[in-house]
């Protein structure tokens, strides 16, 4: 990138058959992704699934074992990080604590000899409301304001391409809602293509205009946050991406619409448009918010799945909705998310239910089911659910 | 005596909160416990320089002997030994400058490798600092005399460089300005090495990365942010040079580096407190490094801009 220009737009970024190995391990295997110019996308996934060194290699601070990294059309693999149009937001922010917070914001601006550098860092305060503490250092101020200082020092030089590395992992709740707008806005205000990593699910969802869930060096999936959410094709994405109900078994029965499940015993049918493998052993889900828990047998209807009976074995309240695990027999236990219409819980611990839900809310997975063991999402979302109620528990007690 | 000047502006950015009732109490306990060390400095550091400044003000015996003096204020004291050694206290700071410098110019890049570079092996970095430290455990004067030895005419350093017509056939190493500020160099290269290790060691260089990162080419990013933030190492390092180096009167001494055009602030407060037993003038020379020395560092502890990494 010359000196004394800015980028006139957001630039789109190419990842090309990347792969980063470090002595011992391999970090990223074949990674191929394109990213379009002026959208927001999010790398999501768990710590130590290479998001993290996927970013790095884009800003140039790390180099890529093999592949090329294209940026606008342009190849910059070989070009070091300060040549490149790139700008990065870190995770600890990096602010220099040698200076005020405005040659922080500047300091981008006088290496790239860019016209007025203190009038255009003013501008990119006043942008993220911290113009009024200019002249403190880094140190002085708070988590979030020294997070806004950093966005600053990055889109005050409108780069083609903006990295957001967890940026708003040290934030509280409130301010990481708020600190989400914000960067929003900014980049629908400002247009530039943001590369967003993140392993908080939530944020990812509110976003980014596109998802790639990452793990183990991989993408499992990439799409649209309602896609992705409603349409996993792995049993990591249906886990990480939300919670789900998963179930294992042989494929019964295939119409031109649907394919028919046999799981313990119990017949569960998918659309055939949302089953990603349609004979074999297969894994069916279902997000638990899509079921409904009835106290009595539900009444045969072609266009719902049922299961149960089963005994509710846990029920935790919060407040916009109530979280029932349902064990069933031979099955395994089932979480439900019921929305709280009525006072008072539908159901109470130990009480017998059925479930069902709309055959159309079913999902098939791509994964092979001899990969993983039976079950194993139904353990993590047991396990999920405890912690919750242990910490609310906790939680409660401290209050 | 540098870490004495580093303390004591320390406090000034860390004394706001002393409207702490508990930090305000007076304890017997502590008063009792400090006692010791009150006790030390009055009697090893206050009494002497009382005295030293006393000796500075005294006038010779009237028929006196040489060496005997009488209390007094002879403030002339001072202006005799500026006009007769000027040449003597501007060849020490400027000696003490040069070898600074260029004690500052082997010492980071050393510093920068074993504190930065070599982080990745630990192993290394122990084995490289024991080897900075290595020279103090033979004494400094014989390191001193092996570098005459070195220099000598005699030796192969000198005779293969007159040889190869890189020196002169009548030129001299020792008794030179270049072998004292050569000696003086060398001797204190840990003292400048270990403080700029002490920063480098704990510099983040997610820093670097962030200024890499903002279009600063690997030198900028050196010149505005590596610097800055060793700071405080480089005022330690070139205080713990300067300021014995300045004093210094073994490497400039005719007989280790120095010859009789090279004798500096120390040489001549030895010849005069022990051979021309002329306490006064050894005593407002003392005095005088001192004060001088003092001056130096305020200016440049204030300057540097370092209170508050300090």
């Amino acid at each position: 990138m010359g000196d004394g220009a800015f980028a006139d737009r957001g630039a789109d970024l190419q990842l090309v058959g990347i792969e980063k190995r470090f002595p011992g391990f391999t970090a990223i295997e074949n990674l191929n992704l394109t990213i379009p110019a002026g959208s927001f996308f999010a790398l999501l996934g768990p710590s130590g699934c290479g998001k993290t060194t996927t970013l790095r290699l884009v800003a140039g601070l790390e180099e890529p074992t093999n592949g090329r990294i294209l940026i606008g059309g342009a190849d910059v693999t070989n070009q070091k990080s300060f040549q490149r149009p790139v700008n990065t937001v870190f995770q600890s922010y990096a602010l220099f604590p040698h200076m005020t917070v405005l040659e922080n914001v500047a300091f981008g601006l006088r290496r790239r000899k860019i016209e007025g550098p203190v009038a255009k860092a003013h501008e990119a305060l006043l942008l993220v409301e911290l113009d009024h503490l200019a002249h403190r250092k880094p140190q002085q101020l708070s988590g979030g304001q020294q997070q806004r200082v950093a966005l600053a020092r990055a889109i005050v030089n409108r780069p083609a391409l903006l990295l957001l590395d967890e940026p708003l992992g040290a934030l509280d709740l409130k301010l990481r809602r708020q600190m989400q707008l914000e960067l929003k806005t900014i980049q629908e205000e400002v247009g530039l293509t943001f590369l967003h990593v993140t392993h908080d699910q939530e944020e990812a969802m509110t976003m980014a205009d596109t998802i790639a869930v990452m793990n183990k060096g991989r993408i499992e999936q990439m799409g649209e946050p309602q896609q992705l959410y409603e349409l996993p094709k792995t049993a990591f994405v249906a886990n990480f991406l939300g919670q789900s109900n998963l179930f294992t078994g042989p494929v019964v029965s295939t119409t031109s619409t649907a394919i028919a499940v046999d799981v313990s015993g119990q017949k569960i049918v998918v659309p055939l448009g949302r089953a990603h493998r349609v004979s074999g052993e297969v894994t069916i889900g279902v997000r638990p918010e899509k079921l409904t828990l009835h106290v009595d047998a539900p009444a045969h209807d072609s266009g719902r799945n049922a299961m149960g009976p089963g005994k509710v074995i846990d029920v935790s309240f919060s407040g916009v909705s109530t979280q029932y695990l349902v064990a069933v027999p031979s099955v395994g236990t089932l979480v439900v998310f019921a929305q709280n219409m009525a006072f008072g819980p539908a159901a109470h611990v130990g009480a017998e239910v059925w479930l069902s839900w709309n055959v159309d809310h079913g999902f098939g997975l791509d994964d092979d089911p001899a990969d993983t063991p039976r079950f194993e999402a139904d353990l993590d979302t047991k396990t999920i659910a405890q912690q919750r109620r242990s910490s609310l528990i906790t939680e409660l007690e401290e209050a | 005596m540098a870490f004495a000047v580093l303390a004591s502006t320390a406090p000034s950015t860390t004394s706001a909160p002393s409207s702490d009732p508990v930090a305000r109490r007076r304890s017997p306990v502590a008063l009792f416990l400090l006692l010791p060390g009150i006790l030390y400095l009055v009697l090893f550091f206050l009494t002497p320089l009382v005295s030293l400044l006393l000796t500075s003000f005294q006038a010779p015996r009237e028929f006196g002997d040489i060496g005997q003096y009488d209390y007094a204020f002879r403030w002339q004291n001072y202006v005799e030994v500026v006009t007769t050694y000027w040449p003597h206290i501007v060849r020490s700071f400027s000696y003490a400058l040069a070898a600074t410098f260029f004690a500052l110019l082997i010492s980071y890049p050393l510093a920068y490798f074993i504190g930065v570079k070599a982080r990745r092996w630990p192993l290394l970095q122990s084995l490289m600092l024991v080897l900075v430290i290595a020279p103090f455990f033979i004494s400094f004067l014989l390191r001193t005399l092996a570098w005459k030895q070195l220099f000598s005419d005699e030796s192969y350093v000198v005779q293969s460089l007159k040889a190869l017509s890189l020196l002169a056939p009548e030129a001299h190493v020792t008794g030179t300005a270049f072998s004292v500020i050569f000696g003086l160099t060398y001797n204190f290269i840990p003292f400048m090495t270990l403080p700029l290790y002490t920063t480098l060691e704990r510099l983040d260089v997610r820093y670097l990365e962030a200024g890499n990162d903002l279009y600063a080419s690997p030198f900028q990013v050196f010149r505005k942010v590596t610097i800055p933030l060793s700071m405080p190492g480089i005022v330690a390092g070139t205080l713990l040079t300067f300021i014995p180096a300045a004093g210094d009167y073994i490497n400039a001494s005719r007989d280790f580096l120095g010859g009789t055009g090279t004798q500096m602030m120390g040489n001549v407060i030895e010849a005069n407190f022990l051979v021309l037993q002329n306490f006064p003038a050894a005593a407002a020379l003392s005095i005088l490094l001192m004060t001088v020395i003092l001056v130096i560092v305020g200016i440049y502890i204030k300057r540097s801009g370092t209170e508050e990494l300090l």
